[in-house]
Order: C-alpha cells, then structure tokens, then sequence
C-alpha cells in the first residue's frame, strides 16, 4: 500500500514523494506541495477531514480525498 | 513633470499587501468594478519626492500568475495588456517575511514579464521574534530587483518604497531565471514562430484557462512550424515550471536567508490546538458569535436613539422655519424622514462591519473554514461556503462575490443561491423597529429578549440557508470535481487603520448605494401620498367638516380625520387598499403592505417608507417608533404591531427575497436569468406561506 499525506497521525512528519498532477491541482503545488518538501500535520477535524497540514512552512488545509493523492514517506 | 507613475500591488493573499497600501494612499483611495466584471477594483493616489504622484492600484490577491479564478485573472490581464491605461510602470511584490519562500514563485514569474518590480518584505519587524535574517544585498542580487523591508505595524519601510517607486527607471526589467530551460525544443520553437512577443507572456497566454476572462485569446493560433501541445502535456510543463521555479528561490534563499529555529516561536500551532480543536474550536466560535450580537445591540442603541429624535425634530424645525407649502412638505414629511431612515442604521452597520472586519484581520476566518468545511458539506456546501454566509449578514452583494474562491461549481451555485437567506444589514432596521415594538425590553440572565429574539433570527436566517441548500444539494445535478484548498495565515493583531478603513468604506458604500434608492423611494412615496385623484381626495376638508359636523370636535382632531381621509384616498393609499385582502390573513393593513411592495427595490425601505407614511399630514414631533406604536388595527382592534403580526412581519422578512441589487448579482455571478428568478419566486412565496401559519396560529 502506498504512503499518503492522509495516513499521517496528528503531529508526525513526512516527506513528500511524489504528486500525482491529475488530481493535485496546481494551486497547490504552488503553495508548496511538491516532491522533496516536508510536510506535518498539525491537526485533523471530525473523521480526519478536512486536514490541517504544515507543508514546508505554509499551513494549510485540504480534504481527505486531497491528501490521498499525495504519496510521502513517514519520518 | 506632471505625469503619475502607474504602481500596481501585487502579492500573495494574507501578506499584508492592503496594510502597505493603506500606509501608501491614507484616506485618498476609492473603491470601484472592474469594467464589465464584479471584481473590486481598489486604486489610490501617493504623493511621492519632488511633487511626484503615483496611482497606485491594489490588485487581487494571487499565488502566481496562473488564474484560477475571475479575481485572479484581473492580475493577468492588466500585466498582459501594454495599452491598459492602467498598465504598470512598476510592480510592487508585497511579501511576507515569514513565507518569503513561497511569496518569491509570484515574484519570478512577474520578473519574467519583464515589468520592473521592487520587492517589498513585509511585517519585516517579525523577523527576530521568527529567527529569521536576511541578507538583502544578496537577495537584491539574485532577484535583480531592489528590496524594500516594511512594516506597517511598526510604521517603517514607506518612506523607502516611496523612494524606490520614484527612482522605478532604474530597475533591472531583466527575469531573474529562465523558465524556459524546462523543455527547450518547445520554447525555441514558440520563440521562432512568434519573434516578436515576449516568450513568458506567450507561455501564459497558452496556458491560462480562458473560460472566465472576456478578452479573447484566441491570438495564438497553431502557425506551420509551431507544434500546440496536449491539455495535460500543458499542464505536466507548468508543473515542471513551478518545481524549476523552487529549486531557483530555494537556491536564493539558501543564503539569503538564516532561519535559527531555536529562536523561533509559534504562537499559530500554539493557538490552533485550541481553536482548531474539535471541541473547543467549535465552543469558542459559538460564544464569539454570542458576543457579536449582544454587542451589536447594546453599543448602538444609545446613538440609534439619538439619531431618531434629532431627525424628529430636525423635521419640526424646518416646518415651523421654511414658509408653507409643497417644498417644505416635501422637505419635512418626505425628504427628511426618507434620511433618518438611513443614517439610523449607521451605528449597527458600522460595528457589524467592524467584527467581521477584525474576524478576517486575525486570521480567524480560515480556522472557521476549516471547522465547518465537514459539517458544510453534508449541505452540499463548503467549509468555504461560511465566509460568503457570515459576510452576508453585512450584506449579499458582496458575500455572492466572495464565493469565487469556492473551486466546485456545484458548492458555489448553491452559496450564491442560499447566501439571501443570511440576515443581511438591510433586514436589521426591520428587525429593530419591529422587535423594540412587540417583544418585551427585558433581561434573563443578564441577555436581553431583544438581543436574544434578534440572535433567533440569525440563526433562523442560517438555517433556512442550510436547509435550502441541502435540497438543492439533492435536486441539482451538476458534476464538477471538489477541491478544496485553504491557508491558515499567522494570528495576527488587527491594525486598527485597516479595520477603520474597511469600515468606514463599507459603511459609505451603504449610506450612498443604498441611500439614493431610499431617498428616491421616499421622494415617490410622498408624492403617491400626497395627491389623490377624485372629490374622496380633494374635497377631504368638505367631506369630513360635513360628517362630524355635529360631534363637537377640536380643530386638532378634525384635522387629523382630514388627513387620514386624505393619505386613505392618496394614490398610494388606492394602490394600499388593493393589496390589502392578500396580505390582511397575514396580519398588515394597507401601509404596511404599501411598505412591503416598496421593500421589493430593497428592504431597508421598510421603515423609511412607514416613516414616510405616518409622518405625511401630522403635525407632532414624533419618532418613527412612537408613531407605529400609536398605530391601530383596522379591523381587530388593538395596536397593529402586535407580538402575532410582529412576528409574521418579522418571518416575511427573515425569507423574502427582496432585494434588486441581489437578483442582478447572482444573475451576473450565474450568467442567467433561471437562477434569480427563481431565488424570487420560491423564496417570496415561501416566505408569504411561514408569515401566515405564524399569524393564524399566534393571534
């Protein structure tokens, strides 16, 4: 199974692996979300969604369904 | 030499970019549209050295020059079109110290327009409580450009952008990369097949999303030895861009820039653990909320009442000053009045601004996004859906505007179409007048009925919004994909010019948008009161001097007998009584109907046009409240504003969509007619039906 953003627990670290540009708009890379980035999150509404996340330095926050697309491996 | 220096301001959102050009313009700013476009336009005038003047043009907040939206795409409009009368001599790249490295993508790619640009850092007087140093002749260097570090918290840094804009010819205009090393082929082959244009400019016209701009694009054309790529191959290039784009500012800022982590504090995660907090989060918004509305109430009342009683007497004044006739009556009984009714709302207008105003400085709003975005989306909605549905308590025009940035058109249509539900500013002087008349001035627990009753109809306000969308939600079949992206910029201070401006703005933009169709209305409606056709009007005297003739009364009362007979045989009192028999089972007699269609242009006509209406042909200095008090119910006995036709008054108002400026919007922001139409029709009748079952059941 791959490692994505949404797999993270509250408080622990990763670091970008790969995004994959279909569902990951632009926007977001922009803001940070690119390969080789850290990203952490920081906290998780009710089911884990939306969530809160620290992406090399720019806090932000995306749906579940986002963060499935944004593969990481866990530090 | 007399001619301006045209500056635009561009930066990413929440980098303090309207702080810098609040310190740059004071209070010579205006506010306007885009031509064509309901994008805010902010522009300003500095006075630079040397009797130097620069126009200076705030533009939307933006990430990078790709658009993703209407607002976005005025930044790339006006850098792309040379002839624009607007078109900068220099850009100013506002960026924020602590996310300098995201704020610089903006800045590369402005570079690569070849357009001079001053780089400004902003709340540059974080930068120890952060860790943070800069070497700024490094940077100066690596970016081509000149840097001006500001803090407009501190108040320093101006005086050197001011300077920096006036010396802008000698700015580099050379890029500071070369975006074009990402696929070399391609870009030779544009370069070859257009040699005129600026390869960037090029590049961003191919790629931009033309769907929601006007101006057509249509200029780059597939030439014989140019090769147009695939959508998706386009879109793996800008990907690429942006990440060449990183790897350069990265290797900027490796050293321009130290952070020592040692030394930086957190306040944000610190803070969020419990605004944020699944619990909490949620406790503290309600109770901010709370806080909001009873203070709304409390703090404006004492001026409130001072406003109504001045206009009262400024109205007994002019009639006892000015000489008699027509013009002073229209002065006294339908100019005058028409005013009060809306420089009366100035003090809740201005502190409901005032909260939201401070609640978007802070950086509160987006932790409400991200609170509600789950529990909004069962309605169909976003979390991004609570901005335009608490801004529309000020007021709906603006909140239908703010929900460009919701990215599914799904969870957008339905914001706009529910959005009129929320209690805006117009239906607040309703609510006031009606409450302080039918429900009782007392308090439990320290919260007052009042406060509390007009709370209730927020939340009612909220609620029919949220329920309507959630059967929009299941009715409507749009597929567009759901994306969701929100930052939670640093809590911040308010800076208290900021939040002065924006209320003052707004509340201008209320008097005066709102005024002239108040006074016009209130002009119309004397007139329809104040000449009627046929003897039962003209010969009024004759008619009630003959009927009471043997009931001895004193010359005041006749006189009053006079003008009621008069106002009920007016040509408004005729069109009144018309609509009588459709709204008497809701509890109205013909004023407040003729009040009611007058409510349709806008609702804060309501009480100037009752104001209007029951100060035509008396003589007393009354307040508007006072004379609906004294109102009697024709056919029931009893005072007309009783608590069963309070509330239903109050009900009709809290659903009716009545509000033209509202139906032009959403048919602009929509791009058809279907949709306000409908708001109009459903909402009305709706809105006639709860007003009903609450009088029949309540009287």
């Amino acid at each position: 199974m791959q490692v994505t953003v949404a797999h993270l627990k509250k408080g622990q670290r990763g670091i970008i692996t790969d995004v994959s540009s279909i569902y990951i708009p632009l926007k977001l890379l922009e803001m940070g979300c690119l390969p080789g980035n850290f990203v952490e999150l920081v906290q998780v509404a009710h089911f884990s969604d939306p969530m809160y996340l620290n992406i090399n330095g720019t806090h932000l926050a995306i749906r579940k369904e986002t963060a499935l697309h944004i593969l990481i491996d866990i530090l | 030499m007399s001619k301006q220096i045209n500056v635009a301001l561009i930066g990413n959102p929440n980098t303090g970019k309207t702080s810098v050009f609040n310190a740059l313009t004071g209070l010579n700013q205006k506010v306007g549209n885009y031509p064509g476009i309901t994008v805010e336009k902010k522009e300003g005038i500095c006075k630079l050295s040397r009797g130097v003047k620069a126009h200076i043009i705030d533009l939307p907040g933006t990430y990078s020059l790709n658009a993703s939206s209407l607002d976005e795409n005025v930044v790339i409009e006006l850098l792309l079109n040379k002839n624009d009368k607007d078109f900068p001599d220099v850009a100013v790249v506002v960026s924020d110290v602590e996310n300098l490295k995201r704020n610089l993508l903006l800045f590369t790619q402005i570079k690569d327009l070849e357009i001079p640009a001053i780089l400004v850092i902003n709340m540059a007087d974080r930068m120890r409580y952060k860790g943070i140093s800069l070497d700024i002749p490094h940077l100066e260097e690596q970016l081509n450009t000149k840097i001006a570090l500001v803090s407009t918290r501190k108040n320093y840094g101006i005086a050197e952008l001011k300077e920096l804009i006036s010396n802008y010819r000698e700015l580099s205009t050379a890029p500071c990369m070369h975006a074009s090393e990402i696929d070399k082929d391609y870009f030779d082959s544009l370069r070859k097949a257009f040699p005129d244009q600026l390869l960037y400019k090029l590049w961003l016209v191919i790629t931009q999303d033309v769907n929601f701009g006007k101006t057509d694009r249509n200029e780059i054309e597939p030439v014989a030895d140019f090769k147009t790529k695939s959508k998706s191959d386009l879109k793996r290039l800008q990907q690429k861009e942006t990440i060449k784009r990183y790897q350069f500012i990265n290797e900027t800022l490796k050293k321009g820039q130290i952070i020592d982590l040692s030394t930086a504090k957190d306040l944000r995660i610190k803070l969020d653990r419990i605004l944020t907090h699944k619990v909490w989060g949620y406790v503290i918004f309600f109770l901010i909320l709370l806080t909001i509305f009873q203070a709304i109430y409390d703090w404006s009342s004492v001026p409130m009442d001072f406003i109504d009683s001045t206009f009262a007497s400024l109205s007994e004044w002019t009639k006892n000053v000015l000489p008699a006739g027509t013009f002073t009556n229209l002065l006294s009984e339908g100019i005058i009045p028409g005013l009060g009714g809306i420089v009366i709302f100035i003090p809740q207008i201005a502190f409901l601004f005032l909260f939201i105003s401070v609640l978007e400085e802070t950086g509160y709003m987006s932790r409400v996004v991200f609170l509600m975005d789950r529990g909004m989306r069962r309605f169909g909605l976003s979390g991004k859906s609570v901005v335009p549905l608490i801004s529309g308590t000020a007021c709906a025009i603006p909140a239908i505007m703010a929900t460009r940035n919701i990215e599914s058109w799904k969870e957008r249509l339905i914001t706009i179409l529910v959005t009129p539900f929320t209690t805006c500013s117009a239906r607040l002087p309703v609510y006031l007048i009606i409450i302080s008349l039918v429900i009782p001035d007392k308090r439990f627990f320290g919260l007052g009925y009042q406060a509390m009753t007009l709370m209730l109809l927020y939340l009612i306000g909220f609620g029919a919004a949220l329920g309507s969308a959630m059967i929009l939600n299941k009715i409507l079949k749009i597929k567009s994909k759901t994306f969701f992206v929100v930052e939670m910029p640093n809590y911040k201070l308010p800076l208290p010019k900021n939040v002065a401006l924006t209320v003052i703005e707004k509340t201008k933009a209320f008097v005066f948008g709102a005024g002239k169709i108040i006074l016009a209305i209130s002009i119309i409606l004397w007139f329809l009161a104040s000449y009627g056709p046929g003897d039962d009007f003209n010969k009024a005297e004759e008619i009630i001097t003959a009927e009471y003739a043997n009931q001895n009364l004193t010359d005041d009362e006749l006189q009053q007998h006079v003008a009621s007979q008069k106002l009920e045989h007016s040509f408004l009192g005729i069109t009144g009584h018309a609509i009588e028999p459709a709204i008497r089972p809701l509890g109205y007699d013909w004023k407040i109907g003729i009040a009611l269609v007058s409510s349709f242009a806008a609702r804060e006509v309501f009480v100037g046009t009752l104001a209007t209406i029951y100060s035509v042909g008396s003589d007393d200095e009354e307040t508007i409240k006072n004379r609906m008090a004294g109102e009697v119910n024709p056919i029931l006995g009893g005072p007309l504003f009783n608590f069963a036709s309070g509330i239903s008054l109050l009900l009709f108002y809290a659903f009716a969509m009545q509000c033209m400026s509202t139906l032009a919007i959403v048919q602009r922001e929509t791009n058809s007619w279907k949709w306000p139409i409908l708001q109009l029709v459903i909402m009305s009748t709706f809105a006639y039906i709860i007003a009903l079952i609450a009088f029949q059941v309540l009287k």
